[in-house]
Formats: C-alpha cells, structure tokens, sequence
C-alpha cells in the first residue's frame, strides 16, 4: 500500500468530515435546545447559500451580502418559531419533526420562487487546488479551500462553545436543553430562547452554505447535504457539538477510505449509503452515539 | 338521529367482537364497497380510474403499511420507498424467471421479499430508537436503491435500470384496461386492509400499541421485544412490498430506480401524519389528500391563469405548489395534530346527537 497516496486519501477525507460537521452542528443546535429535529436544516443551508450569491451576483460587496443574508436567516428563525413552533408547544417529537419536514418544502419553493432555479457558481477568493508545497516535497494533494473550511469549522465550534459555556445565554440555552419546564419556573423566557437558537442555526446554515457552495455550487442538490450529515449525529450524538465534529471526522475518513479500498470490488458509488452503515456499527456499540445523552428508561 | 347505537344490544361474544359493533357503520361499509366494486368501474372513467383511484389506492397500502410500523409499533421509519422498490422489482422478477407462479403468489412472494429486507434493516430497532432509529432506516432507502441500480440481475440487465411491467393474467383474464386493474389494485388493498384491521385488535396488535405506548414497561409485562418490533417491521414492509408491485403493475406500468427517492417515503409519511396515526381510516383519508392535493392545484392555477388572463409559468407553478404544500401540512399539524381521522371521530360524536342538542 503506498503511504503518501493513504495519507491523502485519510486527509482528504477528515477535511471532507468537516464540511459535513458544519451542517451537523445546525441539527445539534436546535435539538439541543428545543428536542426537535429539523430536518429543514438542508433547505436552510440551500436557501441562505442562495440568496448570499444572489446579492453578491448584484453587485452587492461581501460583508453587505453576508450582514444582509444573516438577518434575512435570523428573521427566518424568528418566523419560524413564531407560526411553527409556538402553536406545536407540547405536541409529540413526531409531529414538530413532521412540520420541519414541511417547513423543508415551503423554503425550497421559496429560496427558487425568489431567487430562480439556475445554478449558481461561488467564489471566497480561496481557490479550491491542491497546495503547492505538500504535494511538490510529500506528493500529497490536500486542498488549500478544504483546510480553510476546517479552520472556518474550528472558529464556529470554539466561538459556539464559548456562547454556550460562558455567556448568559449559553446557561439560559443549556437550561432550557435540561427541562422546559424547569427552565420556565426559573424565569427562562423560552419562546425568546427558541428564537435565538434559530437564529443562530440560521447562521450556522450561512457559513455551511456559503462552504458547500464554493465546493459544489450553489443549486438545488445542497439540499441533499444534509441527508450527509445525519450520519454524522448518529456517531456524535444529537445532543453534543463536539461529537458532530468527531462524528463528522469519522464519517469524513471511513467513507474516504472506502470509496477508494472498498469500492472498487463492490461496483462503487457506495458513499451514497457507506456513512450510514459506519453509523450503524457505532450504534450497535453506543446507542446514543459518542457524545448523546444516555436516557435512563424508567416505568 | 340515524347514527344512534341505541336498541342494538349483543348477546353473544361474536357480536361483542366485530369488526363494526354498529348497524349503521356495517350498512355504510357494504355500501361503501358496493360502490368502489360495482358502481365505480361501471362509471368511472379512463382517467379518473387509473390516474386518480388506482394511485390513491396503492398510496393507501403503503400508508397502511408505514401506520403499522410507525403508527400502531411505533417505530419511525423513512425507509417506505424502499420497501416499495423491492416489492416493486422482485414482483417484475418472479413474473419474469417464474411465469408460471400467477401474478398473487409473485406479489405475496414479492412482499415476502420485502418483508426480509424490513426485518434486516429492523434489527437495529432492538438497539435504538426514536429519532436514531429513523435515521438509521435511511441506510435502507440509499442502500436498497444503490443495490437495484448495481446489481443487473435484478433489473434484468436493463442499460438505465428502468423495467417494464409485464402483462398480466388472472386466472385467464387478462388485467389491461383501467377498470381491471382498478380492480385488481382494490381487491387487494381490500384484503389486506381487512387483514390490518383484524390483525390490530389481536393479541400481536395489543403487544404492537404497549410497545409503542412504553417498551420497557412493555417488556417488563412479557412482550417478547425482539419478536414484536422484528414482526411490526416484517408486517410493515410485507404492506409496502405488495403496495410496491401494484405501483408498478396497476399504476404506473414502467419504473425506474429513482421513482422510489427519499421524497416518496415523505409522501407516505405525510399521508400517515395527516390521515391520523394509528388508524387505518386515516391511511385511506391520508392518501386521498395527497393524491388530490396536486391535482386540485393544479386545476386552480389553470383557473387562475384563465381568469386573470396571464400566463402562469410552469416553474412558479410547481415552486408555489411546494409552498402551498408545506404550509398546509404545517397548518394542518397545527390544527389537527391526529389527522383526518380524528375529525371523523368527532363528526360521528356530533352525529349521535344531531340533531338534537345534548
């Protein structure tokens, strides 16, 4: 086996984890805090990737779109919250898993209702090619955008980590994640707990977007971003941010690994369902995956 | 008034027992099905029979077969398009290398198939649950589609994966025009929802609602946890298996891989949600609103388009159409959360009365 070419293939998928991660850390985000799971996290990354390159494609300069498209992500959350949430307050997970489902259809009509149907080309000023020096003295071909997006990952779980230990409403989020009720009685104003969460989410699908759209381009299959991400919070747990970055690692380098050593005498093209079966194997092991929270079934 | 149980009193077990305790539901049903037997197909026409009714009922089954899983075991599951595509593609199989079977036993056998599929991807439903456990079942829906577009013996070696249903005989006759197939589609749906029905108010029901309502106490009462939750998911894909080969022999007639996408599992989902879960009324009711829904909006953009006189694009069609449709399971989980059933419950409570006050 050649050392270098596993090397990059190892790296190129752990890079590749973290891209996932940075979708993974959106789903964390909202069923930490509320116990839904949002599976409109997809549509979210879609629809603020789409309209971040839809103002940059006017003229507008980058840190006008971005501000412009946070606050368009924010009031998101905010309606969100208000019309879906607050009526379902006390319906079974099901039901509140069901309306993001909906909530999935309403924003892809929307994002192309608003914004067309044509696929967009996006570009940070980071090109996406291998760097010079790794593979000119090791032969290893990583690409110089792929560390960029881990390092944009790493900023996100640290400032994420600090907002959720250090500040107010890191206590008041982690409060409401333990007990509603409880969080309630103490005074917790839970509807505007919820909102910032999906605020925050809603900038977590920004950065996401905006990663995933200078990978692919900004069209509809960023939807489908998600579906890889899922995996990501069976290992790591649904409750835990740093187990959507080492779920996301895991996922990155086994389907990786795979793709190149396993696939070929399969017939290829398994990462369409390789992911999950890691997952699976991680599960039969941890049943809450890495990180989740054990639940101590009681009659 | 009419709707009143009063003066019909049982004296026997049996009585006690059936399906339909009251008079006046067992008329509506024997008249219900005099009309989907007898008065449809003689009245029906082309395409509301094999465009509107055939759908609605395939829909119905895999509703019915998902509510079992999810809606009397519950067991979340976003693997139904799966199911389906194995009944669909091993029905097309066993015509194809067993010509001599007869079109029931290839569709029994197919979802059979189906049913061993549901079991394997089952097996980690002993382990997980909730939220993990529905996704865990998306391996099944990307690995069973991968697996059918791979490997060529299932398809027949066919160069895009697409398959032809084969024309099929009952008995001698021949199943071809939309009136037989409606019929074919109906007899079995009706079969197997009667079987549902029965199957829920047995012993192996009761053990599917206690493991739903609380598994573990559940287990600590003596339902055998591995039988029940295996045996939910064998049932519940045995339904979606043979709702998938009707799909592909009474509707749609030629099918590809990629007509069972995660979306069609949504869709059935969404009939369950809406329909009312844990109810076999509500598959029916559920799958009518979805099958119609479409094909109301689309009717009331063209009405639309002709009273205001512009032309309504067909992009903006189809993206509003997703709005619509998403806001209205939103609005519909607001205010129904137990579905459409739960309203027909509530309508036969204000029938005993009516029209009386109390």
């Amino acid at each position: 086996m050649d050392v270098s070419f596993f090397i990059e293939v190892l790296a190129g998928g752990l890079l590749a984890g973290v891209m996932y991660s940075l979708v993974a850390l959106g789903f964390v985000l909202i069923y930490k805090a509320s116990g839904v799971f949002n599976f409109a996290q997809g549509s979210m990354v879609f629809f603020a990737a789409l309209t971040f390159v839809s103002l940059t494609e006017r003229g507008w300069n980058f840190w006008l779109a971005f501000a412009v498209t946070l606050a368009v992500m924010v009031a998101l959350g905010i309606i969100t919250e208000r019309v879906v949430l607050r009526p379902l307050v006390n319906q079974p997970p099901i039901t509140l898993f069901m309306a993001t489902i909906g909530l999935t259809f309403v924003l892809e009509g929307l994002s192309q209702l608003v914004w067309g149907s044509q696929p967009h080309g996006l570009e940070l000023g980071i090109a996406d090619v291998p760097m010079e020096w790794l593979s000119q003295k090791w032969n290893i071909n990583i690409s110089q955008f792929d560390l960029f997006a881990a390092l944009v990952a790493g900023v996100l779980v640290a400032v994420l980590a600090l907002l959720f230990q250090k500040t107010r409403i890191g206590r008041a989020l982690r409060a409401v994640a333990d007990d509603h009720q409880a969080a309630l009685a103490v005074g917790i104003p839970l509807q505007h707990i919820w909102a910032i969460v999906w605020g925050v989410a809603g900038f977590v699908a920004l950065v996401a977007g905006l990663m995933w759209g200078v990978r692919n381009g900004v069209q509809f299959a960023l939807t489908f971003v998600a579906l890889k991400a899922l995996p990501v919070l069976l290992i790591g747990g649904f409750e835990s941010i740093p187990g959507a970055i080492l779920g996301g690692l895991i996922i990155g380098a086994g389907e990786k690994l795979a793709e190149v050593y396993v696939g070929p005498m399969v017939g290829g093209g398994i990462e369409s369902w390789f992911a999950y079966v890691i997952a699976l194997l991680f599960l039969l092991v941890r049943p809450e995956g890495l990180f989740g929270e054990k639940h101590i079934d009681r009659v | 008034m009419l709707y009143r149980e009063s003066g019909q009193f049982k004296s026997t077990y049996a009585e006690d027992q059936q399906i339909f305790p009251i008079r006046q539901d067992r008329i509506a049903m024997a008249a219900l099905l005099l009309v989907a037997f007898v008065a449809v197909p003689l009245l029906g026409d082309q395409y509301w029979l094999s465009a509107i009714l055939t759908p609605f009922l395939v829909f119905a089954l895999a509703a019915l077969g998902l509510n079992i899983l999810t809606g009397y075991a519950g067991q979340l599951s976003l693997g139904t398009a799966a199911f389906m595509a194995v009944g669909a593609f091993m029905a097309y199989n066993f015509v194809l290398r067993l010509p001599w079977l007869g079109i029931l036993p290839s569709f029994v056998l197919a979802g059979l198939c189906a049913a061993l599929v549901g079991v394997v991807f089952g097996l980690p439903s002993l382990r997980i649950k909730g939220f993990y456990l529905a996704v865990a079942t998306l391996a099944c829906q990307f690995f069973v589609l991968w697996a059918i577009q791979r490997w060529g013996w299932i398809t027949n070696h066919s160069s895009s994966g697409v398959i032809t249903a084969q024309k099929i005989t009952l008995l001698g006759y021949p199943i071809n025009t939309p009136a037989t197939k409606y019929l074919l589609t109906l007899a079995i749906v009706a079969v197997l929802a009667l079987a549902a029905k029965n199957l829920m108010r047995s012993e192996t029901g009761r053990a599917f609602m206690a493991v739903r309502d609380m598994d573990v106490a559940a287990s600590v009462i003596g339902i055998p946890m591995m039988k029940t939750k295996l045996l939910a998911f064998a049932i519940s894909s045995f339904y979606c298996g043979v709702a998938g080969a009707l799909y592909a022999y009474t509707y749609l007639g030629t099918v590809e891989p990629e007509a069972f996408t995660l979306d069609l599992s949504f869709r059935v989902l969404f009939m369950v949600i809406i329909g009312g879960v844990g109810s076999i009324l509500g598959c029916f009711l559920g799958a009518a609103f979805i099958t119609l829904f479409p094909i109301f909006l689309s009717i009331a953009s063209k009405a639309l388009e002709t009273a205001l006189g512009i032309e309504i694009s067909h992009a903006l069609v189809s993206n509003l159409e997703s709005i619509i449709f998403g806001g209205l399971i939103i609005f519909f989980l607001i205010v129904e959360p137990n579905g459409l059933a739960r309203l027909w419950q509530i309508t036969k409570e204000k029938l005993r009365l009516w029209p009386f006050p109390h």
